[in-house]
């Protein structure tokens, strides 16, 4: 094998297995870009659902069932199979290139965890063809999912588990190559701001991932193999699976918005054509929010009466982190300041993330003030409160680094002129949806309802809200299409396409060379190839001579671990169902296949193969074509 | 390729689980990936704290009714035992012996394969004598959750440790299956020391009461 056989065309059927086994960190990003955006669209059509739904008093557009399923399924899709992925399509199409590594620490690990995802986010989804999607919140409280009837819960249960093996192998992944593989020069106090942040969410998907893990099983074993973990009649406690989530889900929402902090803080000093201000408080910072999250959990149980001392303690805690996210803040405008700023669609996104987040922050201090949350706790200004930091933070972040990084991944450059259409038709939506929302919850509107009455003050509020969402709705179409015309001229845009890349992702041939680098290069300081640039260098400065390069082989193994633990889900599932003697046997025959495949992977030897110096020559020369 | 060269004893590196990048790579994700496990293993510790003789009605056994330190003490030192064996078995690998890190492996084995049907025993004498099921009360469900879990690691482990020992029994060490040795046997230690803890907070606590 050799570099000649991966620049040849491929058929169809060539395509599909090339991505079926790939092990390459950048076609794993495409992957999750096009897996994570399926799922956000899916996501996005339960949530416009949502909204008719509550456009008008008494409406019956669904019944109360089925809406209860829309806004489980909702939740649970946009942040474990829309939010999530998404951010992993960029940490491995930019993280690996922005420290000058030429794959990942574990490229079969790298697969592995994309293919979990990807199968446990089906077997969630199929739920709505077999039999009924779960329908006892994202949050899945115990004492409402154990009551709950049919197979959603379970279908949330293992899907989740499923997914969550991924994430959790994905984190370790990064952490290593963050660590190991950074190219020579490379301190940690010269990684660009993007790569920090994959780094500390990567640590927390480490630490939080494992509960939540512990969680589902407890779920899985109570509803579907008899035990009683939170079953009060045999003792057991419903308060264990909230700690269990929230110790968890609070993490998570770091886990989430640390990278879009990551994205925005590359595209601020690119556009404002200025170093990042505050650079070593900015690394500070989301380490202290990192470490912070975990100690926070509990205020979302305030009301559940842990009592006075645990809440003040939390209610302290979670205030805290204010300090880290404001130093953050100030550093991003003062990144801007004085600064020759041009509006280019990402950097449009980066600076109205800036107001947005900040109003979904000042809300969170004030649900902080464990009295005051009283009044708010699961009210439409909870909602209203967190879709400001996901959607202003989160999901800003992702349109802005796709526009940003698009000519990254795909060679070419997304209309300027219909992402400017995007920006403005989905900000607006996104203020006009989610503002209202928060009087709305104070005027007492519940969360999670699924109708509401005339004459109560509440028509006018949820009106406005429906057609804000109808905006944000249209801003995504017109992306759609953006994303289709674009690749349909498929006009390559060459090397640092922005013209002021800063970091070492931009210094490398576009496309990207499968092998990402051909000599390692040497990093000089922050920003390193505007340093280079800085001194009228068109190219990195080499660290090594032009060698053999290392590569690993492609895998379909990751693929069929995966397929196993899909193949055992159901048999775990309708175990517990009259009559279906054969699930018991379909669990073994899952798991032998996981486990078989695990057993392969371990016998048989993988040494990847090299490319050859005298290839990489040749390729330089043009040889190859 | 570096991976695959003959090596001698004199040639062997000195740390031969980090000798390749792949070596070192695998090296840092094991203790990341242990360091999850901790994080696993501690919410089932704390699962089990909140739901001990939590049983729905007195004619339950609770803890104190069922441990017994004479097994359970015997099976710390089966398990302990092995550690050091590992350790052993490592010590070899580390000097380029392939024959006797393969005997301390076996011996490894043998303990860890005491070790388990001593469990199985005991969870079987729980089930029949006591009425102590895994759907009988939170309290069973925590305790088999919490000591399967450790049990399942151990199955694990030993097939790994098995299938490692029977795939290079003809080729002997080289840098590529290395690692791979020294990885095992730092699951076998992680796997003793979640029983130092089980040993402690479940047998010896539920002693007390």
């Amino acid at each position: 094998m050799s570099t000649i056989a991966h620049t040849q065309k491929r058929g169809f059927a060539g395509t599909v297995w090339e991505y079926l086994t790939t092990v390459d960190h950048k076609k794993i990003a495409i992957l999750y870009l096009l897996a994570g955006g399926f799922f956000f669209i899916v996501g996005g059509i339960e949530a416009m659902m949502i909204r008719i739904q509550l456009a008008v008093p008494n409406n019956d557009f669904v019944s109360a069932g089925l809406f209860n399923e829309i806004i489980t399924m909702h939740g649970t899709t946009m942040i474990f199979l829309a939010a999530m992925p998404l951010l992993f399509a960029f940490m491995n199409a930019v993280m690996p290139l922005q420290i000058g590594a030429r794959d990942v620490a574990f490229p079969f690990i790298n697969a592995l965890g994309f293919w979990l995802f990807f199968f446990g986010g089906l077997f969630l989804n199929l739920s709505w063809f077999l039999g009924g999607a779960p329908d006892a919140g994202w949050t899945s409280y115990a004492s409402l999912s154990l009551a709950s009837e049919g197979h959603g819960i379970d279908f949330y249960a293992l899907g989740l588990q499923i997914s969550g093996f991924g994430t959790l192998m994905g984190g370790i992944n990064f952490l290593v190559t963050i660590i190991n593989m950074r190219a020579p020069g490379m301190t940690y106090m010269r990684m660009p701001l993007f790569t920090w942040t994959t780094f500390v969410a990567s640590a927390l998907i480490l630490f939080a991932f494992p509960p939540l893990t512990v969680g589902l099983f407890m779920l899985i074993f109570d509803r579907m193999f008899g035990s009683g973990f939170f079953d009060v009649a045999m003792g057991g406690n419903t308060i264990i699976w909230e700690h269990f989530f929230w110790i968890f889900g609070h993490p998570e929402v770091y886990i989430l918005v640390l990278p879009a902090f990551g994205i925005f803080s590359e595209i601020f000093p690119t556009f404002a054509r200025k170093r990042l201000f505050g650079y070593s408080s900015m690394v500070f910072a989301t380490v202290l929010i990192g470490f912070l999250g975990f100690m926070v959990w509990a205020h979302h149980m305030f009301t559940t009466g842990l009592g006075p001392v645990a809440n003040a303690i939390f209610a302290v805690a979670t205030m805290a982190i204010a300090v880290p996210t404001g130093i953050k803040i100030f550093n991003w405008i003062l990144t801007i300041w004085g600064g020759s700023i041009e509006f280019t669609v990402p950097m449009l996104y980066a600076v109205a993330f800036i107001p947005s987040f900040v109003m979904g922050g000042v809300t969170g201090v004030m649900q902080a003030a464990a009295p005051a949350d009283y009044q708010f706790h699961d009210s439409y200004f909870i909602v209203a409160h967190f879709h400001y930091v996901i959607v202003g933070g989160i999901v800003l972040g992702l349109l802005g680094g796709a526009h940003f990084y698009w000519p990254l991944m795909f060679g070419t450059m997304l209309s300027e002129k219909l992402g400017k259409i995007t920006f403005v038709l989905f900000l607006v939506g996104f203020h006009l949806t989610f503002f209202i929302q928060h009087f709305l919850g104070l005027m007492g509107m519940p969360r999670r309802v699924w109708t509401f009455l005339e004459g109560q003050g509440l028509e006018t509020g949820n009106l406005i809200s429906s057609i804000g969402a109808a905006f944000m709705a249209l801003g995504i179409i017109v992306l759609l299409v953006n994303v289709v015309i674009t690749q349909k001229k498929n006009i390559q845009v060459g090397r640092d396409p922005w013209k002021d890349g800063r970091t070492l992702e931009w210094a490398i041939p576009s496309p990207t060379p499968f092998y990402n680098f051909k000599q390692l290069p040497l990093v000089r300081g922050l920003d390193a190839f505007w340093i280079e640039k800085q001194e009228g260098k068109t190219d990195m400065t080499p660290a090594e001579p032009i060698g053999d390069i290392h590569m690993p082989n492609n895998s379909f193994v990751p693929f069929v671990i995966s397929l196993g633990l899909f193949i055992a889900a159901f048999g775990a599932m309708y175990h517990a169902d009259e009559g279906k003697d054969w699930a018991i046997p379909v669990l073994i025959i899952g798991m032998l296949i996981t486990f078989g495949a695990m057993l392969y992977r371990s016998i048989k030897d993988d040494h990847g193969y090299h490319i050859h110096k005298e290839d990489l020559l040749d390729e330089a020369e043009g040889g190859t074509r | 390729m570096a991976a695959e060269q003959k090596f001698t004893q004199h040639t062997w590196p000195e740390s031969p689980e980090q000798a390749t990048l792949e070596g070192k790579n695998k090296f840092l994700g094991f203790w990341f990936f242990l360091g999850g496990e901790t994080v696993l293993f501690a919410s089932l510790f704390a699962t089990y704290l909140a739901l001990k003789d939590s049983v729905p009605s007195d004619t339950h056994a609770k803890a104190t009714d069922l441990f017994e330190l004479p097994l359970v003490f015997f099976m710390t030192m089966l398990l302990l035992t092995s550690s050091l064996t590992s350790v052993f078995a490592m010590y070899h690998m580390k000097n380029y012996n392939f024959k006797k890190m393969q005997q301390w492996l076996f011996i490894t084995v043998v303990l860890g394969l005491g070790f388990l049907g001593c469990e199985i025993y005991e969870f079987n004498h729980y089930y029949h004598e006591f009425e102590h099921k895994f759907t009988s009360s939170a309290f069973g469900s925590a305790f088999y959750t919490l000591v399967g879990f450790h049990g399942g690691h151990v199955v694990f482990g030993l097939s790994w440790i098995i299938a490692l020992m029977v795939r290079n029994a003809k080729r002997g060490l080289n840098l590529y299956n290395a690692p791979k040795f020294y990885l095992a046997s730092l699951y076998w230690h992680f796997i003793d020391v979640v029983w130092v803890f089980i040993f402690t907070v479940v047998y010896l606590m539920g002693m007390v009461g």
